[in-house]
């Protein structure tokens, strides 16, 4: 039980006007408003501005639904647009190129999100992996890089271990994403060459690996637990295809990593 | 029809009243809520139980925002309204000073205060739909309020200061 004396907070006033206060603090802030006026009367405020927005708004919810929002009709468009979507993406997979998931994103009036995210992760790649002295934020031996990135981006990461393909993790670096902070690791092979794996949340339907090339570089993409994963290197599909495979099973558990040396690389909840 | 199925058109009403909130324009609102539609039925697997209101309110909010970000992309065209000034008197200039002030809001601003105030979820649930803590659902709510209340309290006097 709180003390009725305990001056009433901000928060608590909010709390209180929209019905979430626990009932024995709800008389300690009743008796807080009959001797503060300036609180009584935002509380006052605060209600009229849900009245007139209930007002404003409230009857939408009485409208006849349109024809064209009934889930009948929903579902009718949805199956063709899948058919649409579908031979975009074999178009787009024979093809190749950015420009051929675009014609998917533009089948279904607005670039989708997965086009978007991709498209995210392609910049990113190719801003980051032609710095010389800054590719990453965060150097792969400091230990704070996984939990901190696992943190920002809302799942436990783990940066998969790319020993067998001759690509050392030099680190990684936080970005914003489409739909809230994303992951960005960087790898480098002996001769240079870079490869990086995007990582960030994404409400989109789990999917196969996915490949596609712009410019010299490629990337094949996978979907998986609301999260989207795009691993990008030089346009060479058959070897990103195996990187990216080694990633999934690392990162989606299916298989342990292939060294012992990796499971540095590994933050694991569940200890081993 | 699945119950799934029977969640989502039970909720349809109640997503185009948020939605027109949302976008304060008709037929963008009923836009939104067909590509959330699309979007729920495609994603239907992905769906393990709980609250399929909540889901639909998610994909709504996250549709609108890129929608917004997509907007913002192009080059503004911001309709030139040579009658700003808030309507002197009656119910429906209340509607309209209400309007103003919700497309004064920040995006996640506006969308916490009306899953609130309009639809009723709780606390809790807006945190859900919109990814983040309990407490910045409540810092997001507080500062809606005191610009609303400012912009309705401020901008009025200081325009009939005017005449």
């Amino acid at each position: 039980m709180i003390d009725r004396n305990t001056p009433v907070t901000d928060d608590e006033l909010h709390v209180y006007v929209d019905g979430e206060l626990p009932a024995d603090r709800r008389s300690a802030v009743e008796a807080w408003l009959a001797n503060h006026p300036e609180d009584a009367a935002r509380i006052a405020a605060w209600r009229g501005l849900a009245e007139s927005v209930r007002a404003r708004y409230g009857s939408v919810i009485d409208e006849p639904v349109p024809d064209r929002l009934t889930l009948n009709r929903v579902m009718r468009k949805h199956r063709s647009w899948a058919t649409i979507a579908a031979a975009a993406a074999l178009a787009a997979f024979v093809f190749g190129g950015v420009a051929g998931w675009m014609a998917r994103g533009a089948s279904a009036a607005a670039p989708s999100e997965v086009a978007l995210f991709t498209a995210e992760a392609f910049n990113a790649h190719k801003l980051y992996i032609n710095e010389v002295r800054h590719p990453i934020e965060v150097k792969a031996d400091e230990d704070h890089l996984l939990p901190w990135l696992s943190r920002r981006v809302g799942t436990t990461l783990r940066a998969p271990d790319l020993g067998s393909f001759d690509l050392k993790l030099l680190g990684g670096r936080l970005l914003p994403g489409i739909n809230g902070p994303a992951a960005l690791f960087m790898y480098e092979g002996a001769n240079g060459e870079r490869f990086t794996i995007y990582c960030s949340r994404l409400h989109e339907a789990r999917t196969s690996f996915r490949y596609n090339a712009n410019g010299g570089f490629g990337a094949v993409r996978w979907i998986e637990g609301n999260y989207g994963w795009v691993v990008s290197g030089p346009k060479d599909k058959e070897r990103l295809k195996a990187v990216a495979i080694a990633a999934y099973d690392q990162v989606e558990g299916r298989t342990p990593p292939p060294s012992r040396g990796s499971a540095d690389q590994l933050i694991s909840r569940r200890g081993s | 029809m699945s119950t799934f199925h029977q969640d989502i058109e039970a909720t349809i009403p109640a997503l185009r009243r948020y939605a027109r909130a949302l976008t304060r324009d008709a037929e963008t609102a009923d836009d939104l809520v067909q590509d959330t539609l699309v979007r729920a039925l495609r994603s239907e697997h992905l769906f393990h139980g709980g609250d399929v209101r909540s889901w639909l309110y998610t994909i709504l909010t996250n549709l609108n925002r890129n929608r917004l970000r997509s907007l913002a992309r192009r080059p503004a065209l911001t309709p030139i309204d040579d009658n700003d000034a808030p309507d002197a008197a009656g119910p429906e200039a209340g509607g309209r000073d209400i309007e103003r002030a919700l497309a004064l809001l920040a995006e996640e601003q506006r969308a916490a205060l009306l899953l609130v105030v309009l639809e009723g979820l709780t606390y809790r649930e807006v945190a859900e739909v919109q990814g983040v803590p309990i407490g910045t659902v409540m810092s997001r709510l507080a500062r809606a309020r005191v610009q609303i209340k400012a912009y309705l309290d401020g901008e009025r006097p200081s325009l009939r200061r005017i005449k």
